[in-house]
C-alpha cells in the first residue's frame, strides 16, 4: 500500500442535501468506526453490509446523528484500503462535527484528491484517470497558491509567519543550550521561554477563534433579521427559506420568540434568526421578545436591518438603528413593489442597502448575492470547494499547533529537559510548515548564531 | 607518466581523519587499498583543536565505532581528558568529548594503518585523477607516477589550492608547515564540478611555561573517564586538566585597533568561514556588548608544553596576536610557539554527490570530508568511513550503504549535504536531527552494529559481545514488564516514599521505573538482582523505559516518512517539462536533483502539494 495512515473527508458536495457521506480510508478506519458507533453488531461489522445506528463521541452519551454505515474491507474498496463510509443527515454542521470526531480519533484530513490518488497508487484506477487527477491537483495547487498570495498582506499567511517567527525564536532559545553546553551563554531564561510561548500561543488561539471561514464551517454564519414590528421580517425569513415557517400576519408583533433556520445561500450555511420587532412598547410579552432580540444582536455575524420603504422612517426605526450601533449590518428596504415613501436619515444614506419585495420576490437573489459577497469578499465564490478544503486543512494544521503548544506548556511547567521541550515546538513548526511549505533547521541555526556568541 | 604495476581496488587520496577511516574500512572489507598522503608524518594530524567529540560530534564517533571504524578506539587509547557534556539533560543530548595527546593520536593511527592487511601507505601529492571512459580509474602524482584503482576516494581537507593568511601576509600551504595540493581542483572544475572556496582558522599555540596557571580556573575531566568505543573497557592513561581564561575590554580594544590589517575585514579572504567557529575579531565585532569571551586552554599532549586556546582563532598580524594573547589574565608573559592563521581552500559542492558519496558526474569517484564543505574531524571521519565502505561495496559488486536520518547522525549529515549542498563549512548539531531522541550515543551500537557486522567491518568478538548485550536488554525488559509490585509483600518505607500506599492494583516494575522519581538504584531496593546486570544494559533499559512515550512518538514519525524515503527518483527525471508544479518548484527540483521523495521534501520551498504531484508523476512513470 502506498501510505499507511488513515485519512478522512466529507465526500458529498458542500451545502444542503438529504444525506451527506464521510469517507474514511486506511487501516484505522474500522477501529475508528467502532469507537464512534452504537450499537456495534454482534460478531462485528461484515464487509459491504449496511448498518443502522448512532454516532456519538467515545467519551459521551450525546448522540450526534442517526446514521447508516458501511465497512469495505481491503482490497474491495475504492482506495483498496479498508474504507468506512458514514451516511448521516445532510447539512454542513452535522457533517463537520462527525468529521471532527473521526479526526479526533486519529484520522488525518485527506488532502485534495487523496482518495483518488490512493486508488491510483494502489492500482485501483488506470493511468488516464491518474493523469486527470494530476490536472485536478494542479488546478487546486495553483488556485490555492494564488489565494495564499492574495492573502499575504495582513491576512492568514502574514499571521502564520508571525506565529512561525515566535516559534522559531522559542526553538532557538532552547536549542542554543542543548547544542552548546560548553559555551558561555549565561543561564537559560525560563521566563523568556514562557513569554515567547505566550506570544505564540495567543496568536494561534486568535487565529483559530477569529477564523471566519473556519467558523462558518463549524457553526454557520448567524444572520439576524431586525426591524420594527410589521416591516416583514418573518416574510423575509420565509422568502429566503422558500416556505412558510414563521407565523405571518399583518398584526404587528406576531413573532414573539426567536425563530432560527439554516439556509444554504451560495454554498454558505446561513443561520437565520427572525426576531420580535423592536419598538417602544408597554406590553410585557412584547417587551420580553424585544429584550431577546436586542440580546442576540451582538452575537450575530450580520444583521439585516429591515425597513419598510413604503412608509416614512420613524422613531421606532431609530430605536432599532440605535440598537445596531457598532454592529455589522446591511440595510434591507422591503416592499419595493409599493411606491417609495421612505426618507433615510443622513447617517444611513450612504450605508449599503438592498431593495427587496418579499411579496413579489424581487430583489431576493440580489440580497443573497450581497450576503454571500460580504462573507466571501467575492474572491472565493468560484472556488468554494477548494476554499473549504484548504481552509479545513489550515484549521487542521493550526489545531495541531495548538495541541503541541499545550503539551509544551505543561512540559515547561513540570521542568522537562530542553531536548524534550524542543520536540513539541518542532511539531508545531512542522504543522505550520504543512501550510507554508517551509522547513526549519537552518533558520534555527541562523537565529542561534545571530543571538548568541558561539564558537571555539 | 610511470605506471605502477600493482592495481588497487580502492585508492584513498589524503590521510586525515576521513582518509584514514576510508582506507581502513576498504582494506578491512577485503579490498586491496592504497592510501596516499602528501606527508606521512602528518597522518591523522589534528590540525586544529586537540580534541575529539563534543555535542553531536561525540554521537558521530560512537556511530563510527559501532560500524567498525577506528576513531573511537584511537581517542580512547590516546585521550588525556574525558568528559560527558550535558549530564543534566536527557540521554539523547549527552555527548562525549575528550582531549587528545595530539602526537600520540597521530602515531597510533599511523601504526594501525601500517599493520592493516591489504593496505599500502605511501607519500605522494596527487595532481590529477586518471579517468577511463569518463570513469575514475586511478590517480597521477607530482612525481609522475600513475596508480591504477577501480575506485578513488578524495579526502583533500584544506589542501586543494590552500592559501594561508597571517595578517596581510599570505602564502600557499595545505596547513602550516605543509605544501598545498595544486592541480587537482582545476581538473575537477574542468570535469564540470562546481568548485567553491571556504575559509577556516586556528588559534595560536601557546608555550605553557609562560602561562600563569595559578590565576586560571582548572577544568578536570570525569572520574572515571568514560570511553568512546563500545570495545574499550576502561581508560588508564593519566588525565590532565584544561584551564579557563577570559578576554577583557583591553583585549577587544587591541583586536579593534588591528582590524585595518585583518585579511578578513580588508576583503582579501574570499572564502566563507564557519559561523559557529568565528574568529575572535568576528566575535568582538558582532557582539560589541559582550565584555568578555571565554577560552579553554587545552593541553596538546602530556609530553609537550604547547597549549591550544579554544575560541581565539584569528587571522590578525603577528604583532596584534602578541598583544592580544598577552592582554588575557594569566597570559601576560605568554610566548606564541605557532601563530594563529586563517586558511582558504577549495571544496566541491556536495549537492553533486549521491547519498553513497559517489559523485554524480564521475562514476567510482567518492568525496569525503572537507572537500564536501564540512568541518570537524568527526564529520570527516564519518564521511570517510561511508565513502570507504561504499567504494568497497562497489568493488564487490554490491549495492551501496546509505544510513537513514532515523538511523545515524552520519545519515543526517550526508543527507543534508547531498540534498541541500552547502555554502559555508558544515558542522553537525543535534538540532539538525529531527529524530534526535532516537539517535543517542548510548544506543549507537543498537542502531548500527548489525550493519557493520553484515558488511564485514565489525570483528566477531565485538559482535558477540553486542549480541549478548542485546539479549540481556531484551530479557530485562521482559522481566520488568512481568514482575509486579504487590502491596502485601512490599517494603512499607518504599511505598510511603513513593506515595504508593493507596495503589489499587499491582503495579509492574516497568511502570515504576517509568516514573521520573524512581531510578534503577531505587528499584534495586525491591529486588537487588537487577544490579547484577552490566552498567550498559541497565542504562539502556532505563532509558528505553523512561523515555518510551517520546521515543514512540519519534518512531511513529519515522514510520510516516519511511515510504517517502524509499521512493526513488531516477537521476534523469525531467522536472522542467512536468505539469502541475509551479515554475519555482520545477526549477528547484531540477537544480537539486533529489535521489528520493524524502530528500525532495526537505528542499526549502517544496510544499506537500508539490510532493504529492511528484509522487504521482513517479508512479505514472513507473507504470509506463
Amino acid at each position: 500500500m502506498y501510505r499507511a495512515d488513515t485519512i478522512a473527508a466529507i465526500s458529498t458536495p458542500q451545502g444542503e442535501g438529504g444525506i451527506g457521506i464521510i469517507r474514511v480510508s486506511g487501516q484505522e478506519s474500522l477501529s475508528i468506526l467502532q469507537r464512534l458507533f452504537r450499537s456495534i453488531p454482534n460478531g462485528g461489522f461484515q464487509s459491504h453490509r449496511f448498518y443502522y445506528g448512532e454516532i456519538l463521541p467515545p467519551d459521551s452519551a450525546a448522540v450526534l446523528d442517526e446514521v447508516m454505515v458501511v465497512y469495505m474491507r481491503s482490497p474491495r474498496s475504492f482506495t483498496r484500503e479498508d474504507v468506512v463510509e458514514i451516511q448521516c443527515h445532510g447539512g454542513t454542521i452535522i457533517l463537520q462535527q462527525i468529521l471532527q470526531l473521526v479526526l479526533d480519533c486519529g484520522a488525518r484530513l485527506a488532502d485534495p484528491g487523496e482518495f483518488t490518488r490512493r486508488a491510483f497508487l494502489n492500482g485501483r484506477i488506470d493511468l488516464v484517470q491518474a493523469e486527470s487527477i494530476i490536472d485536478l491537483i494542479r488546478a487546486k495547487t495553483e488556485a490555492s497558491l494564488a489565494m495564499a498570495h492574495s492573502q499575504r498582506d495582513g491576512s492568514l499567511s502574514a499571521k502564520l509567519h508571525d506565529v512561525q517567527g515566535s516559534l522559531r525564536q522559542l526553538l532557538a532559545l532552547i536549542e542554543a543550550y542543548v547544542d552548546f553546553p560548553d559555551e558561555d551563554l549565561g543561564d537559560q531564561d525560563n521566563s523568556l521561554l514562557r513569554s515567547t510561548y505566550d506570544l505564540a500561543a495567543t496568536k494561534v488561539r486568535q487565529l483559530l477563534a477569529g477564523y471566519q471561514e473556519g467558523k462558518v464551517l463549524r457553526e454557520g454564519i448567524s444572520v439576524l433579521i431586525a426591524g420594527k414590528p410589521n416591516v416583514g421580517k418573518s416574510s423575509l425569513l420565509n422568502a429566503l427559506l422558500k416556505e412558510k415557517r414563521a407565523i405571518v400576519t399583518s398584526i404587528p408583533g406576531t413573532t414573539r420568540d426567536l425563530i432560527e433556520e439554516v439556509v444554504n445561500i451560495r454554498g454558505l450555511p446561513l443561520k437565520l434568526l427572525d426576531t420580535a420587532g423592536i419598538c417602544q412598547s408597554d406590553d410585557p410579552v412584547e417587551q420580553e421578545g424585544i429584550r431577546l432580540a436586542r440580546e442576540r444582536i451582538p452575537s450575530a455575524d450580520l444583521v439585516l436591518f429591515l425597513l419598510d420603504s413604503s412608509r416614512p422612517y420613524d422613531s421606532d426605526d431609530a430605536v432599532v438603528y440605535e440598537a445596531l450601533q457598532g454592529r455589522n449590518f446591511l440595510l434591507v428596504l422591503n416592499k419595493s413593489d409599493l411606491p417609495a415613501a421612505i426618507d433615510l436619515p443622513d447617517s444611513l444614506i450612504s450605508h449599503q442597502n438592498v431593495p427587496v419585495s418579499t411579496f413579489s420576490g424581487d430583489g431576493l437573489e440580489g440580497l443573497k448575492e450581497t450576503i454571500a459577497n460580504l462573507f466571501l469578499h467575492g474572491r472565493l465564490r468560484d472556488n468554494r470547494d477548494l476554499t473549504l478544503l484548504s481552509k479545513a486543512r489550515h484549521r487542521d494544521a493550526l489545531q495541531r499547533v495548538e495541541h503541541a503548544l499545550l503539551s509544551f506548556s505543561s512540559a515547561l511547567q513540570v521542568g522537562v529537559s530542553s531536548e524534550l521541550l524542543a520536540i513539541d515546538i518542532r511539531e508545531a513548526l512542522d504543522a505550520i510548515g504543512q501550510i507554508t511549505g517551509e522547513t526549519t533547521t537552518d533558520d534555527i541555526l541562523d537565529l542561534i548564531f545571530g543571538q548568541f556568541c558561539i564558537g571555539k | 607518466m610511470i605506471l605502477y604495476d600493482k592495481g588497487y581496488d580502492v585508492i584513498v587520496v589524503g590521510a586525515g581523519h576521513a582518509g584514514c577511516e576510508a582506507a581502513l574500512a576498504a582494506a578491512r572489507m577485503g579490498c586491496s587499498t592504497l592510501l596516499l598522503s602528501i606527508n606521512l608524518d602528518a597522518v591523522a594530524l589534528m590540525s586544529c583543536n586537540p580534541a575529539v567529540g563534543g555535542q553531536a560530534k561525540g554521537h558521530i564517533v560512537r556511530e563510527i565505532d559501532a560500524l567498525g571504524g577506528e576513531m573511537g578506539k584511537n581517542i580512547d587509547a590516546t585521550g588525556i581528558q574525558f568528559r560527558v557534556l550535558n549530564m543534566r539533560k536527557g540521554p539523547a543530548v549527552r555527548a562525549s568529548r575528550a582531549q587528545a595527546d595530539k602526537q600520540l593520536y597521530r602515531l597510533r593511527m599511523k601504526n594501525v594503518l601500517e599493520h592493516q592487511e591489504n593496505l599500502d601507505l605511501k607519500q605522494a601529492e596527487v595532481t590529477a585523477l586518471h579517468l577511463q571512459d569518463g570513469v575514475a580509474a586511478g590517480v597521477d602524482t607530482r612525481a609522475s607516477v600513475r596508480y591504477r584503482g577501480k575506485t578513488v576516494v578524495l579526502t583533500t581537507g584544506t589542501f586543494m589550492r590552500g592559501l594561508i593568511h597571517i595578517g596581510l601576509v599570505n602564502y600557499p600551504g595545505g596547513r602550516a608547515g605543509d605544501l598545498p595540493s595544486i592541480g587537482l581542483s582545476d581538473q575537477l572544475k574542468d570535469l564540470g564540478f562546481s568548485v567553491g572556496r571556504l575559509k577556516t582558522g586556528t588559534p595560536a599555540r601557546l608555550d605553557g611555561r609562560t602561562i600563569d596557571f595559578s590565576r586560571l580556573e582548572p577544568q578536570f575531566g570525569d572520574d572515571p573517564p568514560r570511553p568512546f568505543s563500545f570495545s574499550t573497557e576502561r581508560i588508564d592513561r593519566p588525565q590532565i586538566p584544561c584551564y579557563i581564561a577570559y578576554t577583557n575590554e583591553r583585549s577587544h580594544e587591541i583586536i579593534r585597533s588591528g582590524l585595518d590589517r585583518s585579511p578578513l575585514y580588508a576583503g582579501i579572504i574570499e572564502g566563507i568561514g564557519p559561523r559557529y567557529c568565528p574568529s575572535i575579531e568576528d566575535k568582538v565585532m558582532r557582539f560589541p556588548d559582550k565584555d568578555r569571551h571565554q577560552t579553554f586552554l587545552e593541553p596538546e599532549g602530556a609530553d609537550t608544553v604547547e597549549y591550544y586556546p579554544s575560541g581565539l582563532s584569528t587571522s590578525l598580524p603577528i604583532d596584534v596576536q602578541w598583544a592580544f594573547y598577552r592582554s588575557i589574565e594569566g597570559l601576560e608573559r605568554v610566548e606564541i610557539m605557532r601563530p594563529a592563521y586563517a586558511i582558504e581552500y577549495d571544496y566541491v559542492d556536495p549537492i553533486q554527490l549521491h547519498a553513497t558519496l559517489e559523485t554524480k558526474l564521475i562514476a567510482n569517484l567518492y568525496h569525503a570530508g572537507q572537500i564536501n564543505g564540512t568541518s570537524g574531524y568527526e564529520e570527516a571521519a564519518g564521511q570517510g568511513l561511508m565513502a570507504g565502505i561504499n567504494a568497497a561495496m562497489r568493488c564487490r559488486g554490491e549495492e551501496g550503504i546509505v544510513l537513514g536520518r532515523n538511523e545515524a547522525y552520519i545519515g543526517v549529515m550526508i543527507d543534508d549535504l547531498v540534498t541541500l549542498g552547502t555554502r559555508e563549512p558544515y558542522r553537525m548539531f543535534t538540532s539538525r536531527a529531527e529524530y534526535r531522541l532516537l539517535l543517542r550515543e548510548d544506543n549507537a551500537d543498537l542502531r548500527l552494529r548489525d550493519t557493520g557486522y553484515r558488511i564485514g567491518l565489525v570483528r566477531d568478538g565485538d559482535y558477540s559481545a553486542f549480541t549478548q548485550k542485546k539479549r540481556l536488554i531484551a530479557a530485562e525488559m521482559e522481566r520488568l514488564a512481568a514482575q509486579k509490585l504487590l502491596l502485601s509483600e512490599a517494603d512499607s518505607s518504599f511505598l510511603q516514599e513513593f506515595d504508593l500506599e493507596r495503589m489499587q492494583n499491582a503495579i509492574s516494575y516497568e511502570q515504576l521505573l517509568r516514573r521520573p522519581d524512581i531510578t534503577y538504584e531505587q528499584l534495586a531496593r525491591l529486588d537487588s538482582s537487577c544490579m547484577e546486570l552490566p552498567d550498559a544494559v541497565r542504562e539502556q533499559v532505563e532509558i528505553q523505559v523512561k523515555y518510551k512515550g517520546y521515543i514512540d512518538r519519534q518512531a511513529e514519525q519515522v514510520r510516516r516518512m519511511s515510504r517517502m524515503e524509499s521512493a526513488r527518483i531516477p537521476h534523469s527525471f525531467d522536472y522542467l517539462s512536468m505539469s502541475g508544479l509551479t515554475a519555482e518548484v520545477r526549477e528547484k527540483l531540477h537544480r537539486f536533483r533529489p535521489d528520493t521523495l524524502g530528500q525532495a521534501s526537505r528542499i526549502p520551498g517544496i510544499t506537500p502539494a508539490a510532493i504529492a504531484v511528484l509522487s504521482i508523476a513517479l508512479k505514472v512513470r513507473e507504470e509506463e
